[in-house]
């Protein structure tokens, strides 16, 4: 996506970088789960961008190069570390959980759940499927774009988001059931 | 196709990836399948939640402040050039030149930009399961929608004893300027004509541009009224000019 301000200057990392800013800290929180650590996440993402700035090729997408500055950075921190080192990617390619399950009630299960359930679903996700649902649903990038911005083939994105959706279900469902045994509480974020 | 592999591209069709002609299968057969029907529904309630209850943490403002002024208070790089005070009036001007020649590099770049951005719209609208928000092949019909949408009004041609046909139109954007995008078909091809306040968008287009070809695409461009206008379709150059000529006739 192609994303300069209005009468925006050639060298004006400001007005490309700032309209960012909101979902960047969104995406961050949402990684870090921490209001201090995302700071500090957004905070040297913006620093290695204005630092990085000028070997920044215009014409290519500069929301995908914020992201993927933000991303690596994480990826790199303790937190980050600490958090990807458990997630299994054995099955990245198997194409096998992409077909829908025939007896789920989603729109059932979607109606009964409030925001509160669908974010502590979200934060209850390995960070590779919570990143790469929140860059397609949240953020609304496409396929090509969130490929770019994780350096990975477009079929692992489709594969990934999959996996992500179908997670996503499982955790709604096991909350929901758990839910209707005692009050659901909030531990996210 | 049976079922299952329809339900293979569930996501992929409510992201709206799915191929143009992909696509128009997959809605023909959602429209005659409730199970598929009944199963796309649930991927787009899901996606909404998702959606909104992802857009869920905002930064202080005093942290945004920070963040501003961090990236603020660095100089530009055009002023970098200037830097060494003690630098020959040779070198300046080596400098001056240099950066005209980046400029003029930088303007050509984000003309491209412009022009491939636009051919991204096109074909993404066209390969949406809903190209149209507003489905009317009548232009007083069209243009009331957009009232209140978009921040200025235009013209839609006449089209009594053209080959053109107006499908509908839907709101889009360039960058981060509103516009109007509406799609037009002649003999099975469709074409796409995109308005924008010409002084909103971040680079400087021709005022009167001929048809050019950008990735095949035919495009043709130009500004009347403080509006920029860009018509891009697969159709041939003449049809995109005949367009285009509609369009400065009505305006």
């Amino acid at each position: 996506m192609w994303m300069a301000g209005v009468g925006s200057q050639p060298d004006s990392f400001e007005e490309l970088a700032m309209p960012l800013f909101d979902q960047l800290y969104n995406f961050a929180h949402w990684l870090t789960r921490n209001r201090e650590e995302a700071e500090d996440l957004v905070q040297e993402t913006y620093a290695k961008a204005l630092k990085g700035f000028s070997a920044f090729q215009l014409g290519t997408n500069f929301r995908a190069w914020m992201y993927r500055i933000l991303r690596n950075t994480f990826l790199t921190s303790r937190t980050g570390l600490k958090a990807t080192m458990t997630v299994p990617f054995d099955s990245e390619d198997d194409q096998s959980d992409l077909a829908v399950e025939p007896d789920t009630p989603e729109t059932i299960l979607m109606e009964r759940s409030s925001n509160q359930l669908v974010q502590n679903a979200i934060a209850e996700l390995p960070v590779p499927f919570r990143e790469i649902l929140l860059l397609c649903d949240v953020e609304e990038m496409s396929y090509r774009e969130i490929a770019e911005t994780l350096s990975v083939p477009i079929g692992t994105v489709m594969s990934r988001l999959s996996r992500a959706r179908k997670m996503l279900r499982d955790q709604l469902r096991r909350q929901l059931q758990e839910g209707s045994r005692s009050p659901t509480t909030a531990t996210a974020g | 196709m049976v079922c299952e592999a329809w339900k293979t591209k569930l996501d992929t069709y409510v992201d709206g990836e799915l191929v143009s002609e992909e696509m128009h299968a997959f809605d023909t057969h959602v429209h005659t399948c409730p199970s598929c029907a009944s199963d796309a529904l649930a991927r787009v309630q899901m996606k909404r939640s998702i959606q909104s209850a992802g857009k869920r943490f905002s930064a202080s403002p005093e942290f945004r402040k920070r963040i501003q002024q961090s990236i603020a208070a660095k100089p530009r790089r055009s002023s970098l050039a200037f830097g060494w005070m003690t630098a020959t009036a040779a070198l300046a001007v080596l400098a001056v030149v240099g950066f005209a020649t980046t400029y003029k590099g930088w303007q050509r770049a984000r003309t491209e930009q412009v022009y491939s951005e636009v051919a991204d719209l096109h074909v993404a609208t066209l390969a949406s399961s809903t190209p149209a928000d507003v489905l009317s092949t009548d232009r007083h019909t069209v243009k009331p929608w957009f009232q209140g949408k978009i921040p200025f009004t235009f013209d839609l041609p006449e089209l009594q004893n053209s080959e053109f046909s107006l499908l509908g139109g839907r709101m889009t954007y360039l960058g981060q300027t509103p516009g109007a995008h509406l799609i037009y078909e002649v003999r099975k091809h469709r074409i796409s004509v995109l308005i924008f306040p010409d002084e909103s968008l971040p680079v400087r287009l021709d005022e009167n541009s001929p048809v050019i070809k950008e990735r095949s695409f035919n495009v043709e461009t130009w500004r009347r009224g403080g509006l920029r206008y860009i018509v891009i379709g697969d159709a041939s150059g003449t049809d995109i000019g005949a367009l285009s000529k509609l369009f400065k006739l009505a305006g």
